[in-house]
């Protein structure tokens, strides 16, 4: 049925992004069945979630009962700040989290043989073939603790503001995105999936926390090398009007745009290992 | 008895195979751990003239945070949950039910062997974290003030591993136990004291949570050491923690017999 709906490949840049969107699509549908076959643990998730969603909140909020500011962060401009880091994490764990951590999997069963055989983009394949769709109603919940902080600094941002605002989110996702994808690419050589997994969430837990309240070569590190601390604080720091200068929506930019690029070499390197290892 | 010695060798030489893995775990941990800190002295430094936040001072206060990081490495429950869970489901545990061996002994050694060589790994990083923070360090007053520290620590180990057994057997009941887990996980996070010291919040909130376990999961023998709780308190807090591990021994034992009694009648 599908060799149908899409026109075969090779006919111009066109009709290749038609036929990836085709491709996402099935793929996409295809999540949705699958979720829905077991409704109770995807509401279940959702609750994990949500909780510890607010167990961050509420860190917060004790740490704000005994000071009025953080490195000069407000109340109201940390939970603005932890919503906003929120709302990327979801959309990423929505489209790409499980399909990074099902990589080792597809390496240790042998299964990626068969996706490196379909006439697609292996990468692609292997990134977008499951959609967390529990993350869009996370991220949602994330949505509205970002507004209700918005409205407790009387923020009144332009359209034009607004979508800078999710236009460097989004670029956050790239950047958590090839990150994870270059520690998944790593399970080609080792570790499990469930550390992956860990690493990963230990590497999250920094993004939310406000920039200024770091130094020395913790801060260098994450800014530089894994730019954890630019990829939420960058787009609400805009959104504040709290931006030392300009450069760091360029830098932001630059280091999505490096990570990418490292990402790729790192999965081309590991690919034309697991080929060469053969199962 | 000499049969659960063998176990917790046999233990030890399984849990080898993951000592990269918990090296990985260890080292990773200690990156929300210095943000937490950083965290914390912006705080402190954001509050001129007074030098505490709620009766802790900045070395108190990262102590703190320390000293939770060597109690989760010698008691924190990582993969047996999901171990025991997996018997269950899987239908390993059958073997167990014909052997002369007592399950959640066997469970108990094996968690033992597991946090032996998990910190024996941690120690490595830990250590040398705990050294380059060695001014906000603080050693416990007296050796009296250590040894009821490691008594207060055996006993939250009881505690931690006797309430993720008793979770774990959900399996009996349930296909997917791993957001229950994830849940009572989140909750300990937090109502333990992972966090932050449960005496900052306010005093009736922390009063509630006096009433539950989780204070005795984390925040009872921190505050031991850092001699925050001590004398007829100290005493009192003991045994309320003794008696919350002989109160989970009893439900673990109970779900047990019941999980059994269910598994055995779908024809195991």
């Amino acid at each position: 049925m599908a060799e149908e709906t899409f026109p075969p490949a090779n006919r111009g840049p066109f009709s290749t992004l038609r036929r990836y969107l085709g491709i996402y699509a099935l793929l996409a549908r295809n999540s949705v069945v699958r979720e829905m076959t077991f409704k109770t643990n995807f509401l279940l998730w959702i609750v994990v979630e949500l909780l510890w969603f607010s167990l961050q909140l509420s860190f917060i909020g004790v740490m704000y009962l005994h000071t009025e500011s953080i490195a000069g962060w407000s109340k109201w401009q940390v939970v603005l700040l932890m919503g906003a880091s929120h709302f990327i994490q979801q959309l990423f764990q929505a489209f790409f989290l499980i399909n990074c951590t099902n990589l080792s999997e597809l390496v240790r069963t042998g299964k990626l043989d068969f996706l490196l055989m379909l006439p697609v983009n292996t990468r692609f394949i292997v990134s977008v073939r499951q959609m967390d769709l529990g993350a869009f109603v996370n991220a949602a919940t994330a949505v509205a603790v970002t507004v209700y902080a918005a409205n407790r600094l009387a923020l009144a941002p332009s359209a034009g503001l607004v979508l800078g605002f999710l236009v460097l989110c989004a670029v956050g996702i790239i950047i958590h995105y090839s990150l994870m994808f270059l520690l998944a690419t790593v399970s080609f050589w080792a570790v499990q999936a469930q550390g992956i997994v860990w690493a990963y969430y230990n590497l999250f837990n920094i993004a939310r926390l406000p920039d200024a309240a770091f130094k020395g070569l913790f801060k260098v590190f994450f800014t530089f090398a894994i730019p954890m601390l630019l990829v939420s604080n960058v787009p609400v720091k805009l959104l504040v009007q709290k931006l030392g200068s300009p450069l760091e929506l360029l830098l932001l930019l630059g280091m999505a745009l490096g990570c990418l690029l490292v990402s790729e070499a790192g999965w081309r390197v590991s690919v034309r290992r697991y080929t060469s290892a053969s199962s | 008895m000499r049969k659960y010695w063998h176990v917790i060798n046999v233990g030890i030489q399984n849990t080898l195979v993951y000592r990269l893995n918990f090296l990985f775990r260890a080292a990773f941990g200690l990156i929300p751990l210095t943000a937490t800190i950083f965290l914390w002295q912006a705080v402190f430094a954001g509050k001129q003239g007074a030098s505490t936040v709620a009766s802790y001072t900045l070395t108190e206060m990262i102590s703190y945070y320390l000293i939770v990081t060597i109690v989760d490495a010698l008691t924190a429950v990582t993969d047996d949950d999901w171990q025991i869970a997996g018997d269950i489901r899987e239908g390993t545990i059958s073997q167990f039910l014909l052997k002369p061996i007592d399950y959640l002994y066997y469970r108990l050694c094996l968690f033992f062997s597991g946090r032996m060589i998990y910190c024996v790994v941690a120690a490595v990083p830990v250590v040398l974290f705990i050294f380059y923070l060695r001014k906000y360090f603080v050693l416990p007053a007296d050796i009296a003030t250590l040894s009821w520290f490691l008594v207060s620590v055996f006993l939250t180990a009881m505690l931690q591993f006797l309430i993720s057994f008793t979770m774990a057997m959900l399996a009996f009941w349930v296909l997917e136990v791993s957001t229950f887990i994830f849940i009572l996980f989140a909750i300990e996070y937090i109502a333990g004291g992972h966090l932050f010291p449960l005496d900052i919040l306010p005093p009736l909130i922390s009063q509630v949570l006096d009433f539950t376990p989780f204070p005795y999961q984390m925040f009872f023998p921190v505050s031991v050491y850092l001699g925050k709780t001590s004398g007829a308190v100290l005493g009192w807090g003991l045994m309320v923690q003794a008696l919350w591990v002989m109160a989970m021994y009893g439900v673990a034992r109970l779900v047990w017999s019941r999980g059994v009694r269910k598994y055995a009648a779908f024809g195991g």
